[in-house]
């Protein structure tokens, strides 16, 4: 658990992290909203993170809700969907292969034509299981406004960022949002740290 | 139907040689040219362990060793126990893989009378701990698959009480279909009526252009239905005539039966760039091919996508975690694909070509009697020169489409299209007829399924309905009782028992020729089918004929139970043919003394086989 500011390696991870739970989670979610519209910011209660696949982790039931505002707490993901969609890149798109192999032997041109294989076929993979559009619609580079009390989880300012809203700028990245995902039911008892079995041939 | 309530859905089922799909319409908010018709979402287990809902089911069934894989990991939404096979794409992954466990094309032995469709004898090259299926029983247990998905999704509203319709080819001989017929009674479907699947696609047609369809055809159009699916090629006929005011659609020709489909020009692809792979000093096994395939499907797409690319790449990734280390690369040109695809499968020939000829009935080894030739076209140049008369104009020299309806994913390629439509269009212009017409808006994605749905929802009484009936003559041989001539067979002729174009739900006239039979013997009569003789009633014999005129089908066979008569008695029987509400042929043998009636069985084998 980090008290201090977490580096960037931890706030990606957080993301992910953030992301999942957001969707598979509305009390969660409804504590991120809350924390977005900027509740005041609480103690952070370090949690025990859990084994991948352990069994009996409790959600935190909701309490009655109290008279001031419901501090924010940390959490640990529940690291299922994403140990499954890892195993679903890499079913489908060789993904972790592709990622853990030692690239410093290889030219460009055999990267670049193995690259091609994962790229389409995980890019398959992902159009079939998630949704994704884009969160502003304007092109790349065109003047934007971002109007009073925007969405600041959906939002980022850079450069210059002073002032009070609204503001006008240029839209450097037009964001990507999960609309929908849907992931294949699991078995009881399905083991989702294997991300490839090994195999072999008789 | 003597359910209370009738049905709330009308259903259609394709039971593809490669996919499956399920769609339906809603009787209760159609209405009209609105029809509210959607996909059914089918659950299966894609790996083992986890489930996911997809609009095709892949016909295929893996039956693991007991020990390969982990307990519970092919359990479904509806079952609570373990299975000892899986269906789906899970099948289809771990099939490419150990290839002596997996059952494929069941639907290509279904109609495959050379074997016993009842025997346990899929997969062909089993592992000895394997315990084979038959055909049927492989069919049947796709089509409980699917009515577990839909009955888990329409708890409500069984399968079994909805209006359901099952596509099959349309050159499916009458023993495949009452086969289909069974597997469905089998699977809890008794109700199931069969739909031919060119007839679906045209359903499919008609039922998402809503209005414009009556637009784009017009009274004297002869439609040519061209389908070619993941194993199977299909045509039909279809004319446009007009009836009290209101265009009327009929189904007045069919193909024969073509084993050979998209799948086929995948693996054609496939095994060019693994000789092209090989060539270059590289080997490709087994289970590499198969990756081989998907991903020379890939580089076809793009291809036949993007027609200003010359090459599309072709990376075929290593077997072993090393991805990029062992990937094997080439390249697929266009030049080849052109020559494999459009010249193999889609050659421009004159509508004088006939494919090669192919071995009669000698089967010489167990297997899928494929295409000899694979040339799509000069089996619809046959087709069409079979049909020459279908429309009584016996002066042409084979029958003119008018209007062209594509189906099959095949035909998602513009450069396919085209090349048909060209071909037919040579054809045309030498004969001095106008261009065919594309039919637009045709959806290629589980068109036969919505098709088999629509056709359901027309039988309640909307819509355009497709006449047809049956689209072959049948006929018993019998010998002639002229002296016999040393070392030829005894002449046959051919009585003709039902005529063409017989309707669902009627009974051919009985012809006046009785047979003297054996009570307790089995007897068998040689059994043929045309597709071209229209003129022929029940009771017309044929002294002579040619060899594209009549067909020889499976022999039939009936066996007289002794109930009335005592074994070894001879009681006079007339043959008669009737097709049953559920669209297969159904003979019987009926005593004139009595009209006792007994049924004439279409499936049968020799006792070799």
């Amino acid at each position: 658990m980090h008290t201090h500011d977490p580096g960037f390696l931890t706030r990606f991870w957080l993301a992910f992290v953030v992301f999942f739970r957001v969707l598979f989670d509305a009390t969660f979610a409804g504590r991120t909203l809350a924390l977005r519209a900027g509740a005041p910011e609480a103690e952070v209660e370090p949690e025990e993170v859990p084994e991948p696949g352990a069994e009996g982790v409790q959600e935190p039931e909701a309490k009655p809700l109290p008279a001031q505002p419901e501090p924010a707490k940390l959490h640990a993901a529940q690291p299922e969907a994403a140990l499954q969609l890892l195993g679903l890149l890499q079913r489908e798109g060789r993904l972790l292969d592709f990622l853990q192999e030692d690239m410093s032997g290889y030219t460009d041109a055999q990267v670049g034509a193995a690259a091609r294989v994962v790229h389409d076929q995980c890019k398959r993979t992902l159009d079939a299981h998630l949704k994704f559009e884009r969160i502003r619609a304007e092109e790349e580079g065109s003047r934007v406004s971002v109007p009073k009390g925007f969405a600041a989880g959906e939002i980022r300012l850079i450069g210059n960022v002073a002032g009070e809203p609204p503001f006008t700028g240029e839209l450097t990245h037009a964001g990507w949002r999960v609309a929908h995902i849907e992931l294949p039911k699991l078995s009881d008892g399905h083991d989702v740290r294997v991300i490839a079995p090994a195999e072999v041939e008789l | 139907m003597t359910e209370k309530r009738g049905p709330k859905y009308a259903v259609g089922i394709d039971l593809g040689t490669t996919h499956s799909a399920v769609a339906s319409i809603d009787l209760s908010a159609s209405g009209g040219d609105d029809v509210a018709l959607s996909c059914l979402p089918l659950p299966q287990v894609v790996a083992p362990g986890e489930v996911e809902a997809r609009t095709l089911l892949p016909s295929f069934l893996y039956l693991p060793l007991a020990t390969e894989l982990p307990e519970g990991s092919l359990t479904l939404p509806w079952s609570g126990h373990p299975s000892d096979f899986v269906i789906g794409e899970a099948a289809r992954s771990l099939g490419v893989k150990s290839a002596l466990r997996l059952i494929s094309s069941a639907k290509s032995w279904l109609c495959q009378p050379a074997v016993d469709r009842r025997a346990p004898l899929l997969p062909l090259n089993a592992a000895p701990d394997v315990k084979q299926l038959s055909p049927l029983a492989v069919t049947v247990e796709y089509l409980k698959h699917l009515r577990n998905a839909w009955d888990h999704a329409h708890p409500q509203a069984k399968l079994a009480l909805q209006a359901l319709s099952i596509g099959v080819p349309a050159s499916f001989d009458p023993a495949a279909r009452e086969l289909t017929a069974e597997a469905a009674r089998l699977a809890g479907l008794e109700h199931a009526v069969l739909i031919e699947e060119p007839q679906a696609a045209l359903y499919s047609w008609l039922g998402s252009s809503a209005k414009s369809w009556r637009e784009q055809v017009r009274v004297g159009d002869m439609i040519l239905v061209v389908d070619v699916g993941g194993g199977t090629s299909d045509f039909s006929l279809i004319n446009v005539r007009e009836r009290e005011g209101e265009l009327e659609l009929e189904r007045i020709a069919v193909g024969e039966h073509i084993l050979l489909g998209g799948d086929n020009m995948d693996l054609a692809l496939a095994y060019f760039l693994k000789g092209k792979l090989e060539a270059e000093g590289r080997t490709v096994d087994n289970a590499q091919l198969s990756v081989l395939t998907q991903v020379a499907r890939g580089a076809k797409e793009r291809l036949l996508n993007n027609p200003d690319e010359a090459h599309a790449p072709v990376v075929l990734p290593g077997r072993g975690s090393k991805l990029v280390g062992g990937a094997l690369k080439t390249q697929l040109e266009r030049a080849d694909l052109e020559r494999v695809l459009l010249d193999g499968f889609f050659p421009i020939v004159d509508a004088s070509a006939r494919p090669a000829a192919r071995a009669r009935g000698a089967l010489t080894q167990l297997g899928l009697p494929y295409a000899q030739d694979a040339a799509i076209t000069r089996h619809l140049a046959a087709f069409l020169g079979r049909q020459a008369g279908a429309l009584g104009d016996a002066q042409q020299s084979f029958a003119r489409p008018t209007a062209v309806l594509f189906n099959g994913g095949v035909f998602k390629s513009r450069l396919l299209r085209e090349r048909v439509c060209g071909v037919i269009d040579a054809w045309l212009k030498q004969a001095g007829a106008p261009a065919v017409r594309v039919l637009e808006g045709a959806e290629l994605d589980a068109a036969v399924a919505r098709g088999a749905a629509y056709y359901g929802w027309v039988r309640t009484g909307n819509g355009i309905r497709i006449r047809g009936g049956t689209a072959m003559a049948y006929y018993v041989g019998i010998e002639s009782a002229m002296p016999a001539v040393p070392g030829l067979p005894p002449p046959l002729s051919a009585l003709c028992i039902a005529p063409f174009g017989l309707e669902e739900g009627t009974s051919a006239d009985m012809p006046d020729t009785a047979f003297g039979l054996v009570v307790g013997e089995p007897v068998r009569f040689h059994f043929f089918g045309s597709t071209t003789r229209r003129e022929d009633r029940a009771g017309s014999v044929l002294e002579q004929w040619s060899e594209s005129e009549l067909t020889a089908l499976q022999d039939i066979e009936v066996t007289l139970e002794a109930e009335q008569q005592r074994p070894g008695d001879v009681v006079n029987v007339q043959l008669q043919a009737a097709v049953s509400e559920v669209g297969t042929l159904q003979l019987s043998a009926v005593s004139k003394a009595n009209g006792a009636r007994w049924r004439v069985e279409l499936d049968t084998r020799d006792a070799a086989g």
